[in-house]
């Protein structure tokens, strides 16, 4: 395929849509902005695209918890329709506020089979320092399945969020998502090593940054790829002489490549 | 119909980081008898679903199936032997509740339908408490008296919801008929604020057109004419004695601070002290704007609310300029009491300057972050004269087309109210905020205090900044300080306004016409709008889910016309009301303060002096702050807050890209310094400017394209001396900005920052003057950071050394003040920030940091410790004037101008060839050694500490849990 579609769905309290969709442009995707109301009057509208990006935010506020308003309305009017889209074989991105949508609408972990889990196995919540802290991480990949991520590429992004932490009901989730290798992404630091605070910086369980689901085409995480897409985004750019292509850029150009390449 | 109560909790294994908190805040109290505490979420829902619809809204919306347990009904006190002590938090009725509001839209989502719903937090304290304890703790800890209740165990009832309607009363004053003392009276019990002379213009007005006032007139009139929205001292005539010599002012403002940008006349400043906010030019396409409000009487009664709202409010000034500008950077400078005060000595009806830090932060963050601006710049000091009027600066920079910069209203256009409902709360915010605070104010001003919702703010500017590009509104400003009586009386000043107040969309019923006037609720924007206009923005207000509705048009008649169903409850010339306020004229008295310069002994070691600068309040790391602000969204930041190696060094300014498509950015920096206006307030300005200046010459931005705003936060000016003392700093405005070529394009005074204790003494804060700087960067890649690069690197100073220890921080750390306060030699200041920029621009200097508070020493340590490199300091070089002996004056001396900056080797030469004639000298290397080791003219080392024992020193005393 040639020209890639994407649509980077907006809320009330969704503020990092502008940036992510200039980040999906920057990887060569066309890219348009759509309010939540206008996807609920006309799902149809997922059929022309194969990239839907859930941005970062505060979609409602939080209110109640982070995502869960915005994935109470998925969940509600939206459900078919985004199956389907996953189904086709397309892509699904949730970043931060995004990825919180995705978990509380449990469509990741998104562990496969015919039926989807009554309750949540997996959950975000309040960090562990509780309160709200902008940092930038190190992110080891921990799958080689999921088509946003280069195995092996350890990168750097910064996380932003008061509600990061991400949990599981039992032990025996954690042993499925190891498994099934549901672990996109996991915090270390800039040797690689799991550490504590503020390696991982919320308390995640077995420092889980990321999800992925059963077919690798649904990725969320904590971190904010599409702030790091320009070389003056890195937090200390004035001491580095040489810089690699800025590591947001990776998902995103991923992601496109993906879609060029199987549609 | 049914009520539901739902009881949501972190199951066990899943830590209650709120109750935690609370554990922690009940500590820090003194009362260590609490052992435990849990919070708990309330729902209340009015609602006529059955059971199993409601077992599904508490599964599926209110709790985490992970996480959480919940309980339907009202859950008993946990069995134990430990006493168990039940508090429950409930929002005053008519409060904004956000969630509640959300959670209604959720039930509306899964097909149900609540007709109320409330929300409250619940809290379980173990261990033996009294009940004096008790109220303490749900005081000071828990609730806010000014929007909450509290009630304890768990039979009291919970406040109810419901609001009885309104009756139509108008109420008629006979104010021709008063004599001095009734109309004293009369302003006094309306809590008008208008002083004698202002109520016997008002009296001679209707006595002239020979009728009763209404209240809602007079109303209005004290809300126009309020300190807040005139500045009638600053724009006031005055007579200076100053040392014995007279000056004297016909309109201060005008002569000073206006004056120096009407004489620079720079062709890109577009629009300067007209509209919500300064504007000027940006590139071919775009401008950029700057506010920066105080919002400090609400915030000292509510400081979680009201720095929220300072935020949310100045984020509405840049909406409001133009035809309304997209913001894209938050700054917030704060003042804060002693946050190590004994609470026993923190006077009443004050609360404790930690409580208000902590609340001042979390507000501030909360209502930035959900906004999705970035939070890049700020600064903190503390005093312990700020103890009961904390000062909370919140600035907001914009973007806007070049074609959108002005907005033009006619007359037959619709007056249209968008965003948020009308409610009670912030009535009177614009008089309260004019007058002194006391301590009763807690009681009778809680009704001043305002409650944010944020999400509310970003749908309404998601969808105005579509109006504005479809080019279907015609004038757009923001109800700010005294509501729509503002907004609509400004807008409407030359044409003319009929506004229809029963057409105003209220929170809840019972809201008098004079209330739904005058209200302060939050998130509310009004436009002029065509006729033919009218259907498709309202359309597209409504397509996102944002309330907007006609209350009124724009006439041609200059009156302003209130109606109520019908009837008019108030009439005015627009005339009178904006020009009718008397001219006032003040005398000021300034006589510089007999001080003398302390007696510290010479020392062998500066190691201790260094490390207690560094930890002290006012230099040490604002990591825990700035941390919590997302300074990050948009993606635009290029410098951040925090830079060097492990990104935890001061930064000097902040620069973002505003367009993501383009390398070309703003820097954006403050300067203040409190501790010199007690000494010199003229010098104070100066220093402020200069330091703006310094801020933000040092990451790279163009020095001939710097903007300034002034914020003057003073005690109460109607006292000659305090007044002298703010007629001397906008002197040194005057004067910095025309040394520098750097015009002031916005400004915003909040005087009488007073507190009058129960026991009748008075607190005045300090004077305090704070200079925000912007400015272009013509190209990001070309910016610099303060930390330390490369060893091997040589470190000089740019900028004369004086003997200038007044006011500086040594001395704090001493106990004393000085009187050699910091001077600026201007023409020299502006000539090195000019180099400075030339060199940073010509990649000859790695990094640069601007020399402020604690001095040379401070200044290195932090360039080290930010770095991880050594710096080794030999002072011998170190430019200085002849009385500037001494190890102390070099390392501490605070003089103005300096930059400390490192140059590569290879970049030696063609620095030192551009620096001619600038006093500049080479004073160490950057090494791999983990120490700053300073050396002195003496060639004496004075300093040699390890690079984690200063960091440490620096970044643990404001590490706050």
């Amino acid at each position: 395929m040639e020209q890639v579609k994407a649509l980077v769905l907006r809320a009330a309290g969704v503020n990092c849509d502008v940036e992510t969709a200039y980040a999906l442009q920057c990887a060569g995707a066309e890219v348009q902005r759509v309010h939540i109301n206008r996807m609920i009057e006309n799902p149809k509208m997922l059929d022309a695209c194969q990239i839907l990006v859930f941005p970062g935010g505060f979609s409602y506020g939080d209110d109640v918890a982070a995502g869960r308003i915005l994935a109470n309305q998925i969940v509600h009017h939206l459900a078919d329709s985004l199956g389907k889209f996953i189904d086709d074989g397309k892509l699904v991105l949730g970043i931060c506020n995004g990825f919180q949508v995705l978990v509380k609408a449990r469509i990741l972990p998104g562990f496969g089979g015919v039926e989807k889990p009554a309750a949540q196995p997996v959950s975000i919540t309040d960090n562990d320092s509780g309160k709200f802290e902008d940092r930038w991480i190190y992110l080891e990949p921990a799958t080689s399945r999921c088509v946003f991520i280069e195995p092996g590429r350890r990168i750097y992004l910064p996380v932003a969020h008061a509600e990061g932490k991400v949990v599981t009901s039992d032990e025996t989730i954690l042993e499925k998502l190891d498994a099934g290798e549901h672990v996109a992404f996991r915090y270390v630091d800039s040797q690689g090593c799991e550490g504590s605070f503020p390696v991982n910086p919320n308390g995640s369980v077995d420092s889980i940054a990321g999800l992925t689901d059963s077919t690798g085409r649904v990725l969320g995480l904590m971190p904010h790829p599409e702030r790091f897409v320009h070389p003056t985004q890195h937090p200390h750019w004035t001491r580095l002489k040489d810089q690699d292509a800025p590591d947001g850029m990776t998902i995103f150009t991923n992601a496109v490549n993906f879609v060029r390449q199987n549609f | 119909m049914k009520q539901w109560r739902f009881e949501i909790c972190n199951r066990s294994g899943f830590d209650d980081v709120h109750g935690q908190g609370v554990l922690e805040d009940i500590h820090e109290l003194g009362i260590k008898s609490v052992e435990s505490a849990c919070s708990a979420r309330v729902y209340l829902i009015e609602a006529d679903f059955d059971r199993d619809f409601a077992v599904g809204v508490v599964e599926e919306l209110l709790t985490d199936a992970v996480c959480d347990e919940y309980y339907i009904g009202r859950s008993d006190a946990p069995a134990g032997p430990m006493q168990a002590t039940i508090i429950e938090v409930h929002l005053k009725s008519g409060v904004t509740d956000p969630v509640a509001d959300s959670v209604a839209m959720a039930i509306a989502d899964m097909g149900g339908k609540a007709r109320t719903v409330r929300t409250a937090r619940k809290y379980i304290l173990l261990g033996t408490i009294s009940q004096s304890e008790a109220e303490t703790i749900a005081r000071r800890v828990l609730a806010n008296d000014c929007i909450e209740d509290v009630i304890y165990g768990t039979d009291a009832e919970p406040p109810s919801p419901h609001t009885s309607p309104y009756e139509l009363n108008v109420g008629r004053i006979p104010i021709a008929e008063l004599d001095d003392k009734g109309l004293v009276k009369l302003s006094k019990r309306r809590d008008l604020f208008l002083d004698l002379r202002e109520m016997q213009t008002i009296r001679d007005y209707y006595s002239e057109s020979g009728r009763e006032a209404t209240d809602v007139e007079l109303e209005t009139l004290a809300q126009t004419w309020s300190e807040h929205c005139v500045h009638k001292t600053l724009s006031s005539s005055i007579d200076l004695d100053f040392d014995g010599q007279q000056v004297h002012f016909d309109n201060l403002l005008k002569e000073t601070v206006f004056k120096a940008t009407k004489e620079l006349n720079k062709d890109w400043c577009i629009s300067v002290f007209a509209d919500n906010a300064g504007v000027v030019a940006f590139d071919e396409e775009d401008a950029i704007c700057f506010k920066v409000e105080t919002h400090n009487h609400p915030s000292a009664l509510d400081p979680y609310g009201g720095a929220a709202t300072g935020i949310g409010g100045v984020v509405r000034d840049p909406m409001g300029t133009g035809m309304g500008a997209k913001p894209i950077a938050n700054t917030d400078i704060f003042c804060f009491g002693n946050p190590d005060m004994k609470l026993d000595d923190v006077p009443k009806g004050v609360l404790h300057p930690r409580r208000i830090m902590k609340g001042v932060v979390a507000g501030v963050r909360d209502y930035g972050n959900r906004m999705g601006i970035p939070t890049v710049n700020g600064a903190v000091y503390f005093d312990d004269r700020y103890m009961a009027n904390p000062l909370v600066f919140c600035g907001n920079v914009g973007i806007l087309p070049n074609d959108k910069c002005f907005k033009n209203a006619e007359s037959g256009n619709l007056v249209m109210v968008v965003g948020g409902r009308t409610g009670r709360d912030g009535i009177h915010g614009a008089t309260f905020s004019s007058g002194q605070m006391t301590h009763e104010h807690e009681d009778i001003f809680s009704h001043a205090v305002q409650i944010g919702n944020p999400i509310v703010e970003k749908k309404m500017l998601d969808t105005l900044l579509a109006a504005r590009d479809a080019g279907l509104y015609e004038a757009i400003t923001d109800c700010g300080a005294g509501g729509l009586s503002s907004a609509v009386g400004e807008m409407g000043e030359k044409l003319g306004a009929e506004v229809d107040l029963e057409k105003v969309p209220l929170k809840y019923a019972g809201l008098n016409y004079t209330e739904i006037w005058i209200s302060e609720a939050q998130e509310r924007m009004v436009i002029a709008v065509k006729e033919e206009n009218l259907q498709a923005i309202s359309e597209l207000f409504a397509a996102e889910d944002v309330e907007s509705t006609v209350i009124g048009r724009f006439t041609g008649d200059r009156k302003l016309t209130l109606r109520y169903d019908g009837d008019v409850v108030g009439q005015l010339d627009m005339e009178f009301l904006h020009e009718g306020i008397c001219k006032y004229s003040r005398k000021a008295v300034w006589n510089a303060p007999k001080t003398t310069e302390p007696a510290i002994g010479a020392k062998d070691n500066y190691n201790e002096d260094l490390l207690a600068i560094l930890s002290s309040y006012n230099v040490a790391g604002k990591d825990w702050i700035i941390r919590q602000y997302d300074h990050e969204v948009q993606g635009g930041s290029v410098i951040k807050p925090l830079v060097g190696v492990n990104n935890d060094g001061p930064g000097d300014a902040a620069v973002i890209r505003p367009k993501l498509d383009s390398d070309r950015g703003i820097a954006i920096s403050c300067g203040m310094n409190p501790l010199y206006g007690d000494i010199d307030p003229y010098l104070m300005a100066l220093s402020g400017i200069d330091e703006a200046v310094r801020n933000i010459v040092s990451v790279g931005a163009r020095p001939d394209r710097i903007a300034l705003l002034d914020n003057f936060c003073w005690g109460d000016c109607r006292k000659p001396k305090t007044l002298g003392s703010l007629v001397r700093a906008a002197q040194g405005c005057f004067d910095g900005a025309m040394g520098f070529e750097a015009p002031f394009i916005s400004g915003k005074d909040s005087l009488n920052n007073e507190f009058l204790c129960d026991d009748g003494t008075t607190i005045a804060i300090p004077s305090t003057l704070l200079i925000s700087a912007f400015s272009i960067v013509d190209d990001v890649n070309t910016c610099i950071t303060m930390d330390a690069k490369e060893p091997g690197n040589v470190i000089f100073v740019v900028g004369l050394t004086r003997n200038e220890l007044g006011g500086s921080h040594y001395y704090k750390i001493h106990g004393a003040a000085g009187t050699n306060v910091p001077t600026v030699d201007i023409e020299t200041a502006a000539e090195t920030a000019r180099r400075i920029h030339e060199a940073i621009e010509r990649s000859l200097i790695v990094s640069c940091h601007d020399c402020s508070e604690g001095g040379l020493a401070v200044a290195l340590a932090e360039m080290a410790f930010a770095g991880g490199f050594g710096i080794e300091a030999d002072l011998r070089g170190l430019p200085c004037t002849d009385d500037c002996t001494g190890a102390e004056r070099e390392l501490f001396s605070e003089s103005n101008s300096r930059y400390v900056v490192e140059v590569e080797p290879a970049c030696y030469d063609a620095f030192a060839r551009l620096m001619l004639n600038i006093p500049f000298g080479q004073v160490g290397q950057v090494v791999h050694r983990q120490r700053l080791a300073i050396t002195t003219r003496q060639r004496k080392t004075v300093v040699d500490i390890e690079l984690d024992r200063l960091k440490d020193a620096w970044r643990k005393p404001l590490m706050l849990s």
